[in-house]
């Protein structure tokens, strides 16, 4: 048996499954502090479906507590970035084109020091023991507690990056290192972008899975805890203390992937309608298909793979407002709905009052939302299947129409049919496809180094890279015939002798189904 | 067309629609847009001149970066290099350059300009010596008007400073080239000092407001919800040549360029045309099923399929969903003197060029 659960803005949704059946599934409400809305679920979980927690095989949990703390620049560690490239890079520094909003969340600080790679490896300029000293002293006076380190062309050397910190961790043993060289591709300024989100979230990365973990223990639940990642799979704990950023895009791949699995429609578009937002994104052949152009994050550009999707402002909790034409939104209740809601008896109009004064839904006390006015409950539904309407036209790539996929909490908000692409499907456990996604995460193997490349053998090197990353991920616990290649990624080190080219494979399958792992 | 400055927000639409006229090449915009905010930042706006208005004793200089693109996405230019490479090449000359001249309206050349104008208080000339992007620094108009690309000088970052003065403009981009991979494969230079009388008639006129009128279109489209591409397409009088999906890259670094070979998928996979993108820096052959369907000195511009934006040869990737358009250059590229400069042949493809409108693209 597994547990999936996905901790959302607004929900903290919880499933056990065994193979592929769901054999209890509940919806509870996000806390601040995470921890009691999972120790709330886990109860819930148990109510509903009695389990022994020792035959729990693993806990998988995706979370956009991460995103969401950048989003809303809230909670992030006074942060620090360090650069190794001078001379070189110094017209555009670290952040320089951050919003202003989110240098100041994370309080960042840009250092610039000598060091970095040119292309064929000599260095740009020795790293400085002396400059790092000094910026150690700066870090211990300002009080910061995390640093990102990048260094030009790292992804090809990354000494650098890791002498500077091995002379900060030297001066200020607490401090927390994130070097880019680990958490990004080329691309100087969008995988120092990374690092430096990523150092920001360390603290609260800590406390987080810190507090899942005593959650499970409190449960009695002895089996090891994942969280998933931005492509589907899953890392383990110490990971996800490490890299934080690496959850980014979970909550959107665990909502489609879940969908594929709960509907059996392989290529459609997902509408995922939480309590503060809808996330509409398009799966072809069961994967949710990636953006392609670069992607932005809270305004800061990365170059993460990530699922292509377009987030609305509309969802459950969001407020309606009636003078002057009917507005849905942007603003939402978010995790206070079952205090703020109509139906829960507050004071709050919001689109989840609408959805149960239309008779869409049974949710609170149907009869306190009576006597609401008929047309502005007509207006709002309209405008919410109108505004999703027009986004699935924007997402899809041909005029064929698209078959909908509805999941989330605050999909009763949809209408039946959407546009020309016929009913919409509502799978069963709809409100919980985030959890189911998570529960269903793949086991990922990957390859990262430098082949030599003769000439005329590049395919049969490439041959060789994709399938050692296909025996990682099966050695890792993925299902044999169920891993496929998602990622290929060559970097030609020009000038190293023997044709060096860095190659980077990813593979990913099925977590082996617990018969098969005892 | 009378003067006017090249304020911030012109800069982004700018920087899209040298991207597309990049054809692939001409390095990542995105690091030429913040380095010409950087320098519009700090020292004001650059002021743009029409072609036709330039003074014929004006002295003006071409202003660009050499290098390698992958290398600048991490070893990011700076904007004192450009400063720098200019007041070189004026101390060597003995006099002050009136006017600075965009070697190509493609990529980051476009901007870095932008970047020497704002700093210098230069006026910037609207034209450039390509009308696209190339990967030479020869392969100009003015060279096809005999103008000498020296002397010309090269800084790089680290402050190394040198000047050629070469019997040809081959040379020039030989030893440039050369000094270009010892610096670093990112190096700014400044070269071709001509009159103001002789820039009016080696120019592409109208290049650098063409940039920021593709990216205004661009952007626009997408605003309506219509399709970029096909705005792209009818404002170059270009034609689309396929759209798919890639399903291979391949590449290497040459001599300091970046070769390769991209392989597309129509999408869905039905129809089985395969699809094949040869590159060096810049998008220069176009094969669909076997046939050469376009080849330089033309267009040919690789765009997102759903946002109309270019996609540069370096960031090509497995499973980017795109559409390839061509576009007619010049005229005066395809004269004989300009094939033998910019043609098929000159980059070593063995076969003569395909002109866009020429009956093989339909």
């Amino acid at each position: 048996m597994r547990i999936g659960i996905d901790v959302g803005g607004t929900n903290t949704d919880a499933v056990l499954m065994d193979g592929q059946s769901v054999l209890a599934a509940v919806k509870t409400a996000t806390t601040r502090d995470v921890t009691s809305g999972i120790n709330t679920a886990l109860a819930e979980l148990k109510r509903q479906r009695a389990f022994d927690p020792l035959a729990v095989n693993a806990v998988m949990i995706g979370t956009t507590h991460f995103i969401n703390a950048l989003v809303e620049a809230d909670r992030l560690a006074p942060t620090a970035a360090v650069r190794l490239g001078l001379p070189a890079t110094a017209s555009l520094p670290p952040m320089v084109d951050w919003p202003d909003r989110l240098v100041n969340a994370i309080a960042g600080r840009a250092y610039l020091c000598h060091g970095g790679h040119e292309f064929d490896g000599r260095h740009i300029a020795e790293l400085r023991e002396d400059e790092i000293l000094r910026v150690a002293e700066e870090l211990h006076r300002h009080e910061i507690r995390s640093v990102a380190i990048s260094s030009v062309f790292s992804p090809v050397n990354a000494e650098f990056e890791q002498r500077a910190a091995d002379i900060l961790t030297g001066q200020l043993p607490a401090i927390a290192v994130s070097l880019s060289s680990e958490i990004g591709r080329m691309g100087l300024l969008e995988r120092e972008n990374a690092t430096i989100i990523n150092a920001s979230l360390r603290e609260l990365a800590t406390q987080i899975v810190d507090g899942l973990s005593q959650s499970l223990e409190g449960a009695g639940i002895s089996a090891p805890l994942y969280l998933s990642q931005n492509d589907g799979t899953l890392m383990d704990v110490d990971f996800a203390r490490r890299y934080p950023v690496a959850t980014f895009a979970s909550g959107p791949t665990n909502s489609m992937r879940g969908a594929a699995f709960l509907s059996g429609v392989e290529s459609c578009a997902v509408v995922d309608v939480g309590g503060t937002t809808s996330d509409i994104g398009v799966l072809q052949h069961g994967f949710p298909r990636e953006a392609t152009t670069e992607v932005s994050v809270a305004g800061i550009r990365t170059n993460f793979r990530m699922p292509d999707v377009l987030s609305l402002g509309i969802g459950g909790g969001s407020r309606i407002r009636g003078d002057g034409g009917v507005t849905v939104g942007p603003d939402s209740v978010g995790y206070r709905l079952a205090d703020e809601a109509l139906v829960f008896g507050g004071a709050t109009l919001t689109a989840t009052d609408v959805a149960v004064a239309a008779g869409r839904a049974v949710i609170g006390d149907p009869g306190l939302v009576k006597e609401l006015d008929r047309s502005l409950v007509q207006a709002a539904l309209l405008r919410i299947g109108r505004d999703i309407g027009d986004a699935i036209e924007r997402i899809r790539t041909s005029p064929e129409p698209l078959p909908v996929v509805a999941v989330g909490g605050g999909s009763i908000l949809l209408p039946d049919e959407i546009g020309d692409s016929g009913p919409v499907h509502r799978p069963e456990h709809f409100a919980v496809a985030n959890a189911i996604g998570a529960a269903i995460a793949q086991i990922g193997g990957e390859v990262d180094r430098i082949f030599p490349v003769e000439p005329g053998q590049r395919q049969a090197v490439l041959d060789d890279a994709k399938q050692e990353a296909v025996d990682k991920a099966i050695a890792s616990g993925a299902k044999p015939g169920s891993v496929r290649v998602v990622e290929v990624d060559e970097v030609p080190l020009a000038y190293l002798p023997g044709n060096a080219t860095r190659i980077r494979v990813k593979a990913v399958g099925d977590l082996q189904l617990e018969a098969g792992r005892g | 067309m009378a003067e006017r400055l090249i304020t911030g927000p012109d800069l982004d639409d700018i920087a899209v629609g040298a991207a597309i006229l990049g054809t692939g090449g001409g390095g990542d915009p995105h690091i030429g847009r913040l380095l010409a905010h950087a320098a519009v930042r700090a020292d004001g706006p650059a002021r743009l001149i029409p072609l036709e208005d330039v003074p014929d004793d004006a002295v003006a200089v071409v202003v660009a970066m050499m290098g390698a693109p992958t290398v600048m996405l991490e070893k990011v230019p700076s904007t004192e290099q450009a400063k720098l490479a200019v007041q070189a090449l004026a101390s060597y000359l003995g006099e002050s350059p009136t006017h600075l001249v965009c070697a190509e309206a493609g990529g980051v050349n476009a901007l870095v300009p932008v970047v020497a104008a704002a700093q210098l208080g230069l006026p910037l000339i609207d034209a450039d010596g390509m009308g696209r992007a190339f990967p030479e620094l020869q392969m100009v108009m003015p060279t096809l008007y005999g103008l000498g690309a020296t002397p010309m000088s090269i800084a790089d970052e680290k402050g190394n400073r040198g000047i050629f003065d070469t019997v040809d403009n081959h040379w020039a981009e030989r030893l440039a080239r050369s000094a270009t991979i010892d610096m670093g494969c990112s190096a700014m230079i400044s070269l071709f000092p001509m009159t103001g009388a002789q820039a009016r008639e080696a120019l592409v006129p109208g290049t650098l407001s063409l940039c920021g009128e593709l990216g205004r279109l661009v952007r626009e489209a997408r605003a309506a919800h219509q399709d970029p591409v096909a705005a792209v397409v009818d404002r170059l009088d270009g034609a689309e040549l396929f759209s798919g999906k890639i399903v291979d890259v391949s590449r290497r670094t040459e001599g300091g360029f970046a070769r390769g070979e991209a392989t597309l998928e129509g999408l869905d996979g039905g129809s089985g045309e395969r699809f094949l993108l040869r590159f060096q820096n810049e998008h220069l052959v176009a094969v669909r099923d076997g046939v050469v369907v376009a080849t330089v000195p033309d267009l040919i511009c690789v765009l997102d399929a759903e946002v109309g934006t270019a996609v540069t040869t370096e960031t090509l990737r497995y499973g980017q969903r795109v559409r390839v358009i061509a576009a007619p250059c010049d005229p005066r590229w395809h004269t004989p003197e300009g094939l033998e400069l910019v043609g098929p042949r000159y980059f070593g493809y063995d076969h003569d060029t395909v002109r866009v409108g020429s009956g093989a693209l339909t």
